[in-house]
């Protein structure tokens, strides 16, 4: 009795499911060429479609019908006018009930976010050129931030920003400069990015801001820095460039270190000398100038001490000395040296001094195990062939005696 | 003064006969002729024995079989304890040179078919005492408890592992669990310095009464003029001590010049460093297992290969219950031939360790 009332269910059931599964958007964009078939292709790879939505919820009309008139019903919406893209995206995405429904931690405020931003202001007064939503995120191939072929995933994001900010053509119109993208390849930013593979190394949007993207001005370049380099930040913040800056109207960070291009800082960067950015705005002879140079004086000593101490360990291991405790101390210093280089934001020179006479002072110690490793390890080599000589001796004696017992006659 | 000595010496003589010992010495003789060179490992390998012994106990001085302090007690001895660096490093140089003494020693002894009866006793206990150097070596190479140890032990065990039928329980016991953990290394420390030491003093005893009773062996197919007996003492033992001193001198030179690696403080949660190998004398059995199929006639490759080295293992513990030719002291070539396939075998495998990418 049941097989037979299972076959009913199924063959009532069937032609209900395999409607259900039915999309004739999808069968005839299918058909289609280029542009109107992408949206078939990439669709389904697309983050809605793994949510379940469909076609019609964004589109709206009716894809279980066949007939394509019937299919456009009067819910059906096309393709949003590019002006209308955020607002056509915000029905649901502004929508916190809705979105919570399928994933609760989704931020509901990307179109007021969008609407501060330069995109947005620039798209209200009508310019369509600007970035929309679907310039960033794609259209229907979107994919999460988590997903690494998405055009928001971190690696990506310099190349999706770059696609417009590096054109030329499209920039000329708004006089702003196209070596952005380039200029940040070359940074140590782009470097823990796209080398270290370091997902949080900042790319475009983690100082201009995603939706809300806008130009840092001159005040907000040291908050936006401040963000991951709050000690570097405090200590600008006690120094007397601080009022200096305030004063002049310039940014602070930038000043030395550069928008895009951000190189890892060297040593070289402070001081008198060449690539030193202290000489830009202060003459040979002044004060701060003299400052600068025994600032970079301070550090020079430090870090040349440690590589010499570097240097006295290696030759020692190589020796095949144990020099792991010294190693270890060498690397505090070294985190000390570090923290000295930071110190050079407050431009305090008496501090430097005296973190660099406490890094010094343990360097001694690190001296002292150092040269008594190598002092043990020309022991160990004399001592070598000191019992080397013995035991060869030793052994050519019992050669002797053997030889000798090797002429006497047989038993 | 001479008196106190001579009275020393009489004391000593009357309760230890060691006049009596001195003279049976003189009288025991051993054959010489063109292939007494080989003969000399067992002393070697006896010699090597005694410098682990010793280094070993001076170890244990300092050596601390835990997981928080293996790793410390093994730095603090390589840079702290005075000629700590020189004990540790003769341990562990001179157990290599000890497992490939001991190797010469077992194959010198195979190819010159000097297990035939009545020694087969004396291949069977050496054969056992090999077995049981890999097992002290296997142990002690977890003790420094490093990065390389700890997975080359995980390697090793999860060979173990996949044993039919016993392998899992083989597993857990030598783990003392699921994993390699605090009882893996009081287990691995206790069979090292207890356990393994007490069974190979036993069967060492066992091997050199047996050689003492049955003599050396003079190999087949010497004539008369090719052979000749010597003295045991001096004779045979200076050239015996020459050869140690040679070895101590090799030892010296390694030690100093390349001391022996305290490695990285193992982390099991690290992932599995790439090329993890285990010591050098278990290589052969390791790239074997690397290079088989996975599925030979629809067996695995893997398995197949641990039972083929079970049954070789037994096999090469047999021979010389198994070459009657020997024993009737006819040439018996088909041997001669399996072990030079074998020797073979071996050297290329791990050679191919050391050579092969990706391994």
């Amino acid at each position: 009795m049941k097989i037979p009332a299972a076959l009913t269910l199924f063959v009532f059931l069937l032609p209900g499911a395999l409607l259900a599964q039915k999309n004739s958007c999808v069968d005839c964009h299918a058909k289609l060429e280029d542009e109107l078939k992408a949206p078939a292709e990439s669709f389904k790879l697309d983050v809605h479609q793994q949510f379940g939505l469909g076609c019609q919820d964004c589109h709206g009309g009716n894809p279980a019908l066949d007939d394509q008139d019937k299919a456009k019903d009067k819910t059906f919406k096309g393709a949003p006018k590019r002006a209308q893209v955020p607002e056509f995206c915000a029905r649901c995405h502004s929508d916190s009930a809705y979105i919570k429904a399928f994933n609760p931690r989704l931020r509901v405020d990307q179109l007021d976010l969008y609407k501060t931003s330069r995109h947005g202001e620039l798209l209200k007064k009508g310019d369509t050129k600007v970035a929309v939503c679907t310039d960033c995120h794609g259209v229907h191939g979107i994919q999460t931030a988590k997903h690494p072929k998405s055009l928001t995933f971190p690696w990506n994001i310099p190349q999706t920003c770059g696609r417009c900010h590096a054109d030329a053509n499209l920039m000329k119109a708004y006089k702003i400069p196209t070596d952005q993208l380039a200029e940040y390849k070359q940074s140590v930013h782009a470097q823990a990015l796209f080398e270290k593979k370091d997902m949080s190394a900042p790319a475009c949007n983690s100082c201009h801001g995603n939706h809300g993207a806008a130009p840092p001005d001159v005040k907000s370049i040291a908050f936006v820095c401040r963000q991951c380099h709050p000690s570097a930040g405090e200590l600008f913040s006690k120094s007397p460039h601080k009022k200096a800056f305030d004063e002049t109207g310039f940014s602070e960070c930038d000043a030395c270190h550069g928008k895009h291009k951000i190189l890892r800082p060297t040593d070289e960067m402070l001081g008198t000398g060449e690539g030193a950015v202290c000489i830009q705005c202060h003459e040979p002879g002044s004060k701060p100038f003299v400052a600068a140079g025994r600032m970079k004086e301070l550090l020079a000593d430090l870090s040349s001490e440690i590589e010499a101490d570097q240097s006295l360990l290696g030759r020692a291991e190589r020796k095949g000395v144990e020099v792991s405790d010294p190693k270890y101390r060498l690397q505090e210093i070294h985190t000390l040296l570090v923290s000295v280089r930071n110190l050079t934001h407050a431009l305090d020179v008496v501090d430097i001094e005296k973190k660099v006479g406490e890094g010094k002072s343990l360097l001694v110690e690190v001296r002292t195990s150092g040269e008594a490793a190598l002092r043990e390890a020309k022991l160990r080599r004399t001592g070598l062939v000191v019992a080397t000589v013995f035991l060869i001796l030793f052994a050519f004696a019992f050669y002797l005696k053997i030889r000798q017992m090797r002429t006497r006659p047989r038993a | 003064m001479n008196r106190t000595l001579q009275a020393v010496w009489t004391f000593l003589d009357e309760r230890f006969k060691i006049q009596a010992l001195a003279k049976f010495a003189g009288k025991k003789s051993v054959p010489e002729h063109k292939h007494s060179f080989w003969y000399f490992f067992g002393g070697i390998c006896l010699f090597l024995t005694a410098l682990q012994v010793v280094t070993g106990i001076l170890l244990l001085l300092y050596y601390t079989p835990s997981v928080d302090g293996a790793h410390e007690s093994v730095q603090f001895i390589m840079s702290q304890v005075k000629f700590g660096w020189l004990i540790r490093s003769v341990h562990s140089w001179s157990a290599n040179i000890l497992i490939g003494a001991l190797f010469i020693h077992m194959f010198s002894t195979f190819f010159l078919k000097a297990y035939r009866s009545p020694r087969e006793l004396t291949w069977v206990t050496g054969f056992f005492l090999f077995v049981i150097f890999l097992a002290i070596g296997f142990s002690g190479y977890l003790l420094p408890w490093n990065e390389l140890s700890y997975f080359a032990t995980r390697v090793g065990t999860d060979i173990a592992g996949s044993l039919p039928l016993v392998g899992k329980a083989l597993k857990t016991f030598i783990l003392g669990g699921s994993s390699v953990s605090q009882a893996t290394l009081t287990r691995f420390f206790w069979l090292h310095v207890a356990i393994l030491p007490l069974a190979a003093g036993v069967l060492i005893g066992l091997h050199v009464v047996l050689v003492q009773i049955l003599g050396m062996s003079t190999p087949l197919g010497l004539k008369d003029k090719q052979a000749r007996e010597i003295p045991f003492f001096p004779d045979f033992v200076y050239k015996d001590v020459l050869g140690w001193v040679m070895i101590l001198i090799l030892v010296g030179v390694l030690c100093v010049f390349l001391p022996w690696e305290i490695g990285k403080k193992a982390d099991p949660f690290a992932a599995t460093p790439l090329g993890i190998k285990p010591e050098w004398y278990f290589t052969f059995m390791f790239t074997t297992l690397k290079l088989i199929p996975s599925h030979i006639f629809s067996l695995e490759g893997e398995k197949l290969a641990i039972l083929g080295f079970l049954l070789g293992g037994t096999l090469w513990l047999l021979v010389p219950f198994l070459n009657r030719r020997a024993s009737r002291g006819e040439p018996s070539p088909a041997f001669t031939v399996a072990g030079a396939i074998i020797f073979a075998y071996i050297v290329v495998m791990t050679i191919l360790t050391y050579t092969l990418r990706g391994l």
